[in-house]
């Protein structure tokens, strides 16, 4: 039996479409586990591990984005179904973001197609993950480790102080969010929507890691409602930019995008529980170490010498 | 007639060399036959390459066979695409694309086969005018405003075609092709996962006494069946929709996910 399974497991090779390559189904459907595991335990969408996994297996770095978004999309329904029934969303500020949101992915599925062209897309990819995973993350590894210390020496963890006001308080436009019981210009709400389209149409990610702590320290959106909404944000721009990927450059991936939303959302389920049973500011710490990581892999292939200089890639069959 | 006039020299030397080499064998004494395993290759979900054979004999009438046997070389060509190269370089401290080159409309797949290392087959030149092996066949390139191939040992063509090797996708085997009896040969042609879909050319030179004396050529297509071919299809014909509907069974996965885990 031991032999025909591994058979079993070593031959099961799917054929992917626009990827066009084959790959083994359960290597897949591991990853999109282990990565929805992940994203159950710390509430995030998952898609700053699931593009570079993908990249790594040897999917290229364009098919990569566009698909993941597909799947985050899949994920980030699934979660913001949960908050749904919770009532745990504030509608009125979702919509406010998503009016961003919606800009940001177009602009972001443009300069995407138009890097593409230059045959810069790749390094933009590498870049991007390289500033943006290893700045949050050594943030929030800074954080976890405060937290921690401030912990062991007995202290009681540092509350927000909700009425304090930082500048954004002080910008035209206000309004206000009844859900949330927040009073702020749409100024902001817009320009954060803007960012985590633009960013998530760019480099494949949904964003949740960083929306969340965007909504809660700029706009001092309560804890109780900040995941939910940033699902649905999430979901929608997503679900936007998995149809601007597919309708202009043609490389979101059907059959992979299945696969891997099929293991993520089940291992999210298990990921959930295991979060739940962790203290708070240990579970910031690992996603902090976790982040930096793929942070540091992305500036190790930059900064190492690559083992093969060219590179090439196809630009269209002949007729 | 004023091409002819200036040419004149090396082409009558061409024309006595041609009229010598056909006395030595008497014309249309040989000729070649082949056959393909398959002229169809369906790709299905499952496909991780093909590997088709093709056998044929060499039909002699009066001639013997040479002192030295026959020569094969076989060549197959997949559908034409066309590729940008690029090459990294430190800028900065890190490894980013600078210099680049634009093959057009290149084989995506490429494969030479033969009886022998090609330089035991026939002199240089002759190898170079019938296109034996990946050097001597012409893969152009954009280079400014000309459309031109380049020396066998440019820097890119030779990361190109190298690349192009390490995917299985070119490739040259000196004894990829075998005799069975003096007359009769066969050859394996191992078609890669990765190969593109469409139609495959499959050239065959017969080589004797250091020239080529005879040839024919045979074809296989590849094709995508059944879900493949239809998602590959709707993606580029109908983008739009297709993301639509991609975009729809994120969400239905990911509704139908939180019925089945729901807790409350």
């Amino acid at each position: 039996m031991p032999h025909s399974l591994h058979r079993l497991v070593e031959t099961v090779e799917i054929y992917l479409p626009i990827a066009d390559l084959p790959v083994n189904v359960f290597l897949l459907l591991g990853m999109g586990l282990a990565v929805g595991f992940i994203s159950g335990m710390f509430g995030i969408g998952g898609g700053f591990l699931m593009t570079p996994l993908l990249i790594f297996i040897g999917i290229s770095p364009a098919v990569a984005v566009a698909t993941v978004s597909t799947h985050i999309a899949a994920s980030s329904f699934t979660g913001a179904v949960a908050y749904w029934r919770r009532r745990a969303i504030d509608v009125a500020l979702a919509l406010m973001l998503l009016a961003g949101g919606i800009a940001g992915t177009i602009s972001g599925v443009l300069l995407f197609t138009a890097l593409r062209r230059l045959g810069q897309l790749d390094i933009v990819i590498g870049l991007s993950y390289l500033l943006l995973l290893v700045s949050v993350g050594a943030m929030m590894v800074a954080e976890g480790l405060r937290a921690i210390l401030r912990a062991r020496q007995g202290k009681p963890v540092e509350l927000r102080r909700p009425g304090s006001h930082t500048w954004i308080h002080g910008l035209p436009l206000k309004i206000r969010f009844k859900q949330s019981k927040i009073y702020v210009s749409a100024i902001p709400v817009g320009a954060i929507g803007f960012t985590m389209g633009f960013i998530g149409a760019i480099m494949g990610i949904g964003g949740g890691f960083l929306l969340v702590p965007m909504l809660i320290y700029f706009l001092r959106v309560p804890t109780n409602v900040v995941i939910g909404t940033s699902m649905v944000l999430t979901l929608i721009t997503m679900a936007s930019a998995t149809i601007l990927h597919a309708a202009t450059n043609h490389l979101v991936d059907a059959v992979l995008a299945l696969v891997l939303m099929v293991g993520g959302v089940t291992g999210a389920q298990f990921g959930a529980r295991a979060g739940q049973k962790m203290r708070s500011e240990r579970l910031r710490l690992l996603l902090g170490i976790l982040v930096l990581g793929v942070g540091l892999r992305f500036a190790f292939d930059l900064i190492v010498a690559p083992d093969d200089l060219y590179t090439i890639r196809t630009i269209g069959e002949s007729p | 007639m004023k091409r002819t006039v200036r040419a004149g020299i090396p082409a009558a030397c061409a024309m006595a060399s041609l009229l010598l080499a056909l006395s030595a064998l008497p014309a249309g004494a040989e000729r070649l036959v082949s056959s393909l395993s398959s002229h169809i290759v369906k790709i299905t979900s499952n496909f991780t390459g093909v590997e088709l054979t093709l056998f044929g004999t060499v039909e002699n009438d009066q001639a013997p066979v040479p002192r030295n046997g026959y020569d094969i070389v076989v060549t197959v060509t997949g559908p034409r695409e066309s590729a940008v190269a690029r090459r990294k370089e430190r800028i900065f401290g890190i490894w980013i694309n600078a210099r680049s080159r634009t093959f057009v409309d290149v084989p995506s797949f490429l494969e030479v086969l033969a009886t022998r290392p090609f330089e035991n087959i026939a002199d240089a030149e002759t190898l170079r005018r019938e296109q034996v092996g990946i050097a001597n066949i012409s893969l152009p390139q954009q280079i400014g405003p000309d459309i031109a191939d380049v020396i066998p040992n440019d820097q890119f063509r030779q990361a190109f075609v190298r690349i192009r090797h390490e995917r299985q996708l070119y490739g040259e085997i000196a004894n990829g092709v075998t005799f069975l009896t003096p007359t009769l040969y066969r050859a394996s042609i191992f078609v890669p996962a990765e190969a593109l879909v469409g139609n495959y050319d499959v050239d065959v030179k017969l080589f004797a006494d250091g020239a080529a004396i005879a040839r024919t050529s045979s074809a296989f297509e590849l094709v995508t069946v059944g879900v493949e071919r239809f998602i590959a299809n709707a993606a580029v014909d109908h983008g739009l929709a297709y993301g639509v509907a991609t975009a729809m069974m994120a969400v239905m996965t990911g509704w139908f996910a939180s019925i089945v885990f729901r807790r409350d």
